[in-house]
């Protein structure tokens, strides 16, 4: 009897408690939440934290596994496919410089009235949509000897003699792939740009052409101190993601000739190989550095902007914000 | 006087090399689109007795695209990435508004962290979490599965949460309240009140969600392994890796059916497109 009396009693609160507000408020919450957290965990933290345990063991996907300790990560360090290919990085970085560049170069541009811009703008971003695999084939189509890039460059007075080999020999190949990456976002990174420099107040731009600006002074004074925030961010991000570089030289070139990059490596240890020990131990390392670089670069660029100008901490709180929820955005987009 | 002509013809000059740089780079921009477009319509012989950048002899020659569409199976692989289309869409509206709605119309312990989980999970790259994701595929029987991979597919969307919580920032919240004094609950107003206007942000971010699942082949190569069945149009092209590598008229002209939905999707959902990707980097 005691018993009943006690279970029922706080079953009777709460349903009660189910009906008020409280209650409603929790059911909703726990209604709209259950799924997107149960996919966030079961897509993204779970295989974290397995990924964390395999780099301890010596083992393929299926069958028996062996723990090794730490004998993976040494390994990420002394074989010299592995650590090494994060030189290539190199190659990517000055890509994404280049990129940025041009991007903003056509942002200022177009950004103000020019005949014919919607087509221009149009033209230039929609290499962003096209597939990975269609880019691939596109490419190595493109860099085939005597095919369009030759030919291209025949038309401007090359001699093909002169020209190399653009997938195969070392010295220029992973030019040529940094150049289908920039080819690739450099429109998108414009319309960005563009939005951004659209944000600013019209009024400022008649202001600046009444006082006889040129376009050059209201690049360096208007638009420039307006776009700080998502130049900064871009800067961040293709740091981070010329660390983790790998669709290029995965769909032209499959890592041969000295093109794969660490990621490519790490895909044909894991799925090729299967030595999916080593492979998490890879990720582990690269997940480690990327985290690093990314915090240092933003004490950096905190440090940069607080001597640049004292502005008041909220500003800079605003902005801080700003970086981390378009960084989520960008990352988002290009997983 | 000098100087105004002198402005003048500055100004000129300025316009020059603005249209230059905007022709050059629109240029670079199309010429290897452009090139695939004139190969696929090149016969055999014309294709191996001609230089590339050569103009076709027909360009009713659609030969090339017929028989690329059956040699790749595009049929089905149309078929597969409309159905995975469909329910990714339909599932991460869901998934994400009803997301966003409680992360920004209710104050709980929990929330800020709820979204750095959000945020942190976005910061990973894709590539690396395959690693150990294929060993958990492998265990719920998730690979060579449709469900499953659209299931995959439908997990951490930052993006549209992102774009839909902004879009609620500015659904007034006295239009809750008076639908509670009114004797709403919280679904209701959640289906009845909020998802109807929610309706501009919805359609940006399936048009992005959506052109990005169209792409998707990493994972689908990875997890859809029975290519004949379970093929979607991205990794239907993977049938021409191999002997047929090198015939690069049928090549073509599957890229060209390959990337036809997303390029009409560009031109009629043009302005969508620009403003999903700019919002949020352009409002503060």
């Amino acid at each position: 009897m005691a018993n009943t009396k006690t279970v029922t009693k706080p079953k009777r609160t709460f349903t009660e408690w189910l009906r008020s507000r409280d209650g409603q408020k929790a059911l909703v919450m726990l209604a709209f939440m259950v799924l997107p957290l149960l996919l966030l965990f079961v897509f993204t933290y779970l295989p974290f934290g397995e990924m964390f345990g395999f780099s301890f063991y010596k083992m393929k996907y299926i069958g028996e596994r062996k723990f090794v300790g730490l004998k993976n990560y040494e390994k990420v360090f002394s074989r010299d496919d592995c650590f090494g290919a994060l030189k290539l990085s190199l190659y990517y970085m000055l890509g994404s410089v280049v990129q940025l560049a041009i991007a903003l170069y056509l942002a200022t541009i177009l950004s103000f009235k020019v005949r014919g811009g919607d087509l221009f703008k149009g033209l230039m971003f929609f290499p962003f949509l096209i597939n990975g695999i269609a880019i691939g084939f596109i490419f190595k189509f493109f860099y085939t000897r005597g095919f369009v890039f030759d030919t291209v460059l025949q038309w401007c007075g090359f001699q093909l003699d002169n020209l190399p080999y653009w997938l195969r020999d070392q010295r220029i190949n992973n030019f040529s792939l940094v150049g289908t990456s920039v080819w690739r976002y450099f429109g998108q990174n414009m319309v960005l740009f563009i939005g951004a420099i659209m944000s600013v107040d019209a009024e400022l731009y008649e202001a600046a052409t009444l006082d006889g600006a040129n376009r050059f002074q209201q690049f360096k004074y208007i638009i420039l101190p307006s776009i700080k925030t998502i130049v900064t961010l871009n800067v961040i991000l293709s740091i981070t993601g010329s660390l983790s570089a790998f669709e290029p030289p995965y769909v032209i070139t499959d890592g041969a000739n000295g093109t794969g990059t660490y990621f490519v490596v790490m895909h044909q240890i894991a799925h090729v190989q299967q030595k999916v020990g080593l492979a998490s131990a890879m990720a582990i390392v690269l997940l480690v550095i990327i985290f690093v670089v990314t915090i240092l670069q933003k004490l950096f660029f905190k440090y940069v902007f607080k001597n640049a100008e004292d502005e008041d901490p909220n500003a800079a709180r605003k902005r801080d914000k700003k970086i981390a929820r378009i960084a989520a955005k960008r990352g988002g987009a290009r997983a | 006087m000098k100087t105004n002509t002198q402005a003048k013809a500055g100004k000129v000059i300025w316009l020059i090399v603005e249209y230059i740089s905007l022709i050059f780079f629109s240029f670079v921009a199309v010429i290897p689109v452009v090139s695939c477009v004139i190969t696929a319509f090149k016969t055999d012989t014309e294709y191996q007795t001609t230089n590339v950048m050569t103009l076709p002899e027909s360009w009713l020659n659609f030969e090339n695209f017929i028989t690329a569409f059956q040699k790749a199976n595009m049929g089905r692989g149309f078929m597969n990435s409309a159905i995975i289309l469909v329910s990714v869409l339909l599932l991460s509206t869901f998934i994400g508004t009803q997301l966003a709605y409680v992360l920004n119309r209710f104050k709980f312990f929990g929330n800020g962290i709820i979204r750095s989980l959000f945020l942190f999970a976005s910061q990973l790259p894709g590539v690396a979490m395959q690693v150990a994701l294929y060993e958990i595929m492998y265990k719920m029987h998730m690979i060579n599965s449709l469900i499953g991979y659209i299931i995959l597919m439908c997990g951490t969307d930052i993006i549209s949460i992102y774009i839909y919580i902004q879009f609620f920032e500015n659904i007034d919240y006295s239009l809750d309240e008076s639908a509670i004094v009114d004797g709403a609950n919280y679904f209701t107003i959640f289906y009845r009140i909020l998802l109807p206007l929610l309706k501009p942000a919805i359609v940006t971010s399936c048009i992005l969600k959506g052109v990005g699942t169209y792409n998707e082949y990493y994972s689908a190569n990875l997890y859809l392994q029975d290519k004949t069945t379970l093929n979607t149009v991205a990794t239907s092209l993977y049938t021409f890796v191999g002997p047929l590598g090198s015939k690069y008229n049928l090549i073509c002209a599957g890229v060209i059916i390959s990337l036809l939905p997303a390029l009409i999707v560009f031109i009629t959902c043009q302005k969508q497109i620009y403003s999903g990707l700019t919002q949020g980097a352009v409002k503060g």
